[in-house]
């Protein structure tokens, strides 16, 4: 059983981007000459195609992101298939996948199928979706993951509300090898996080805010890769925030248990620090920025590989929600369309992270850690491309966004990077 | 405390003897209008208001033979231009009122050193007031340069100086700036 | 005044600080007149919106604006529209529409006043935000520590007890150390925030006896309310035991703060409380002169932003 991506019908791209830096590092592919797609795959006769200048810019497989909120069904007025979609489009995505999260709770087959029905009509590029590990995300009783599975779920996850019943996880990886399907997790221990709405260290002190310790995280992922080792299993872990955790995901990798870690662009590039203004809409997210020892040893844990990609979180919500005071706020923030650019601004431009590592944990490494289709350049692939110019400075938030939310943290900020095009499931999805 | 404007090029239009001719002059004046110097008390309106009252007070005890009381009002409380002024550079500071007298059973003689406007002495009215309800009050002013903007007439003047709204009369006092004279600035 | 609200502490610097306690021995003055009211913010309106109980904060609020001649209207979380489920937002942009001059805040949640000054532009007093800060609580404490005891230059001024969710020690600390004082917090392990060295500068002890080293004594309420589920400490009994602040732990001279109300009996004793030599009957009592010379220190001073004068204008003090 495997994940089932749709998209919305639509005709198959036919181009040619000329001159621009053709890299996939997967593919061991990286110079400068002309891309051409053609009736929506990579490679043919580049005659009588319309040409795009692509001087300056890098054409690269598009991204791929395991993590985003689309808040359908329930919350459409916050976000839908269609926006979140070309929300994703517009940051260079060609794949993402959708968080159970919603209202009712993806946890049974009749929702999951509505919701493929609906991006197979909506989706501007290939969109997934999970289903929760329990009924209602309560942690208590297994959903029926095997029909599930079958109708094309991408995976289980209780995101946002971590199963905190050892007995219930350890089932869920035992079911596991009947679907084949990643367990998605949020790993949090409520017990320790409490009413904590910010890291727990110097600022949360300052600021009075009640805070989430670090090993609310790492004590969390210490026991699920416990059990996924007892049980031969496989969890991925979402949006690592603190440096106890990539140490517990560097230990568990290293004595062989099947796991895989993700960071956000956020995490990868803020700190508590930012949160003095107490303004939500901006700073308040799950799990919370933290500090920058753990800022650098995510990034040195994205480097090294013990986390394997990098994924947004993507967390639509309106003013009405978070213009409220911080405390009452709800957590999150959007990413999509500044995924790219933020991490480039902050650090590939910095020289912390190469751009090539940048667009695998990105692409094919985030695909491959979740056994989604894997974007390539590669002749004869289907086109998934995003063409970027990496210099080009855009203004977060300027001209609106594809996405209904604009709770982002970078909004007003000047990045480097721009989406030209993005070419998803051999469709032109984003050109601006 | 407003400092002498560095650098200001000012023309003295009265001098060191002048300004202590002068006040003895109005010294002279109040006595001859106030037989009783113990129902007289004579209030400084702060900076300049309050070594004049003090000199005047001293003059009144050689010529009378009794000093009358003094007393020190600030005006910041009572401005009408609390905060409307955004031209303004700092906070007003709030300065001492003292009053360790009984207002009501005293004829008050306020004393300024310039007469401007006359918002200044609305002001200070007002603050005696919230003392007590004074028998009289009179104003002696060191320099009137006109251009009033409330019906206040001083009742002992020192100099009438007739001048243009773009100049500025700057009293500097022994006390406060180490000499006596009346300067005309002209504000650029 | 560069700054135009006053938000935390840390908007106001050790000469602002020292120019409103100043200001505030004025207006003690003024107090000891037969009328007790000055002109000074005539015309001018305050809006105080008290979503969290309050008696000493809100009253000595009321009674500052009153003083000062400004128009003063109370807002209350409890018969106004907030019952209704009206938003914190909606509410300060519905007042704001009235052209306030300042928006007093009194809020149970971290953040409110923040919320509120970016929907307003009148200048935002935070009275109080959560377990945030109580910035004019610190200057009356300031003021009253100054007045009673000396200089803060020096003094070393315990705090005992519920640090962690304690506004008033969030900005006494940082206010205390602006004026030159050195603190330390006393308190039960579980209600010392989290690296509170680093992050507030100060000594921590769990040791009730170090209070021996204090000129000033500044007793926290246990606020229970803002405790939830789950117990900070084991007992009020056992609390009362290991850290409640009595004669029996106290030297000669030490002086004894608490910013009220208090729960007799669990952090301070009864018999400390009654004591004529604490300053806590003080603190009440500084409250309205000190928030009078905060008002007036907002309100009287120019716009942020705004040119200095070539020459000051207008023909008094300045």
């Amino acid at each position: 059983m495997g994940a089932r991506l749709v998209q919305r019908p639509g005709p198959a791209a036919s181009l040619v981007i000329r001159g621009a830096r053709v890299l996939d590092p997967a593919a061991g592919i990286d110079e400068v000459r002309d891309l051409v797609i053609r009736d929506g795959v990579i490679g043919g006769d580049p005659e009588g195609l319309e040409a795009i200048d692509g001087t300056g810019m890098i054409a690269v497989p598009g991204f791929v992101d395991p993590h985003v909120h689309l808040r359908t069904p329930g919350r459409e007025d916050l976000e839908d298939i269609a926006t979140g979609s070309m929300s994703a489009a517009a940051g260079g995505f060609v794949t993402i996948v959708a968080m159970p999260n919603t209202s009712p709770v993806v946890d049974n087959a009749a929702v999951l199928g509505t919701l493929i029905d609906r991006a197979e009509r909506e989706a501007a590029v290939r969109v997934g979706f999970y289903a929760a590990i329990t009924v209602g995300q309560k942690g208590k009783e297994l959903t029926e993951q095997v029909e599930m599975a079958e109708l094309g779920a991408a995976g289980f996850s209780d995101d946002g509300h971590p199963v905190s019943d050892a007995g219930v996880m350890r089932r869920a990886l035992q079911y596991q090898r009947i679907t084949g399907l990643p367990l998605v997790l949020h790993e949090e221990d409520m017990t320790l996080s409490g009413r904590g709405v910010a890291h727990e260290g110097a600022v949360a002190s300052r600021l009075g805010l009640a805070g989430i310790p670090p090993v609310s995280e790492s004590i969390a992922v210490a026991r699920d890769a416990v059990l996924a080792e007892y049980e031969g299993g496989f969890i991925h872990i979402c949006h690592v925030s603190a440096s106890e955790t990539v140490d517990e995901i560097r230990r568990a990798k290293e004595r062989g248990v099947r796991i895989t870690g993700e960071v956000t662009p956020h995490h990868l590039t803020l700190t508590d620090a930012a949160i003095a203004s107490l303004d939500p809409a901006r700073h308040k997210m799950n799990p919370p920025l933290r500090e920058e020892s753990d800022r650098r040893s995510l990034i040195a844990a994205l480097l090294d590989g013990t986390l394997d990609l990098v994924a947004t979180d993507h967390a639509p919500h309106d003013a009405d929600e978070k213009e409220v005071p911080f405390e009452e706020a709800p957590f999150g923030i959007t990413g999509l369309e500044t995924a790219f650019a933020v991490c480039n601004t902050h650090l590939v431009r910095t020289g912390e992270v190469p751009l090539e590592l940048l667009v695998r944990r990105m692409g094919s490494d985030a695909a491959a850690a979740l056994a989604l289709p894997v974007p390539t350049l590669a002749e004869g692939a289907v086109a998934d491309v995003a063409l970027i110019d990496p210099e080009a400075v855009v203004v977060v938030g300027e001209g609106g966004f594809q996405s209904k939310s604009r709770n982002s943290a970078w909004l007003g900020e000047q990045l480097h990077g721009r989406v030209n095009l993005t070419i998803a499931g051999g469709q032109i999805a984003w050109r601006p | 405390m407003r400092a002498p404007v560095s650098g200001a090029t000012g023309k003295v239009l009265v001098d060191q003897d002048q300004v202590r001719r002068t006040v003895a002059r109005i010294a002279h004046e109040i006595v001859e209008r106030h037989a009783e110097p113990e129902k007289l008390a004579l209030v400084g309106i702060h900076t300049r208001g309050v070594p004049l009252a003090a000199r005047l007070a001293r003059l009144i005890g050689e010529f009378a033979g009794t000093e009358p009381a003094t007393g020190t009002v600030d005006i910041a409380l009572y401005r009408d231009d609390v905060g409307l002024d955004a031209r303004r550079g700092a906070l007003p500071v709030v300065g001492d009122t003292v009053l360790d007298f009984n207002v009501a059973e005293r004829a008050v003689i306020l004393v300024d050193d310039v007469l401007f406007t006359g918002r200044t002495i609305r002001a200070a009215i007002d603050a005696i007031f919230d003392y007590g309800r004074p028998p009289l009050v009179q104003l002696a002013v060191l320099v009137d340069r006109g251009h009033r903007e409330l019906p206040i007439r001083p009742d002992y003047v020192g100099k009438n100086l007739p001048t243009s709204r773009a100049e500025r009369i700057a009293v500097h006092l022994a006390e406060v700036d180490g000499t006596d004279q009346v300067v005309l600035e002209a504000v650029r | 005044m560069t700054r135009r609200s006053l938000l935390t502490i840390a908007d106001l610097d050790r000469a602002e600080i020292a120019r409103i306690l100043r200001v505030g021995n004025r207006f003690a003055e003024v107090m000891e007149r037969d009328i007790k009211k000055v002109p000074t913010l005539r015309g001018r309106t305050i809006i105080n919106m008290f979503f969290e109980a309050s008696t000493r904060t809100s009253t000595s609020f009321e009674l500052a604006g009153k003083r000062l001649s400004a128009d003063v209207v109370n807002v209350k979380g409890s018969g106004s529209s907030v019952e209704k489920g009206e938003t914190l937002k909606d509410t300060v942009i519905t007042l704001n529409s009235y052209l306030p001059d300042v928006l007093v805040i009194r809020h149970q949640s971290v953040g409110a006043c923040q919320l509120a000054a970016r929907h307003t532009g009148a200048a935002v007093i935070n009275a109080g935000d959560g377990k945030h800060e109580h910035p004019t609580q610190t200057l009356l404490d300031l003021y009253t520590i100054e007045r009673e005891v000396g200089p803060l230059d020096g003094l070393h001024i315990a705090f005992v007890g519920d640090v962690a969710h304690s506004r008033v020690a969030r900005s006494g600390i940082r206010g205390f150390q602006m004026m030159g004082a050195r603190v330390t917090l006393i308190a039960p392990p579980t209600l010392i925030p989290r690296d509170a060295e680093e992050a507030l500068g100060v000594a921590t002890s769990t040791d009730i006896r170090d209070v021996a080293d204090a000129d000033v004594v500044y007793v926290l309420r246990m606020q229970l309310e803002r405790m939830g589920p789950g117990g900070f400490v084991p007992s009020l009994r056992e609390y009362a035991a290991t850290y409640g602040v009595n004669h029996g732990r106290l030297r000669p001279g030490q002086r004894v703060m608490h910013a009220g109300p208090i729960n007799r009996g669990v952090e301070i004793s009864g018999a400390l409380a009654d004591d004529p030599k604490t300053l806590i009957e003080r603190q009440a009592a500084n409250g309205m002169v000190v928030r009078m010379a905060v008002l007036y220190d907002l309100l009287a001073g120019p716009s942020p932003g705004a040119e200095p004068a070539e020459h000051p204008i207008g023909a008094v003090a300045v």
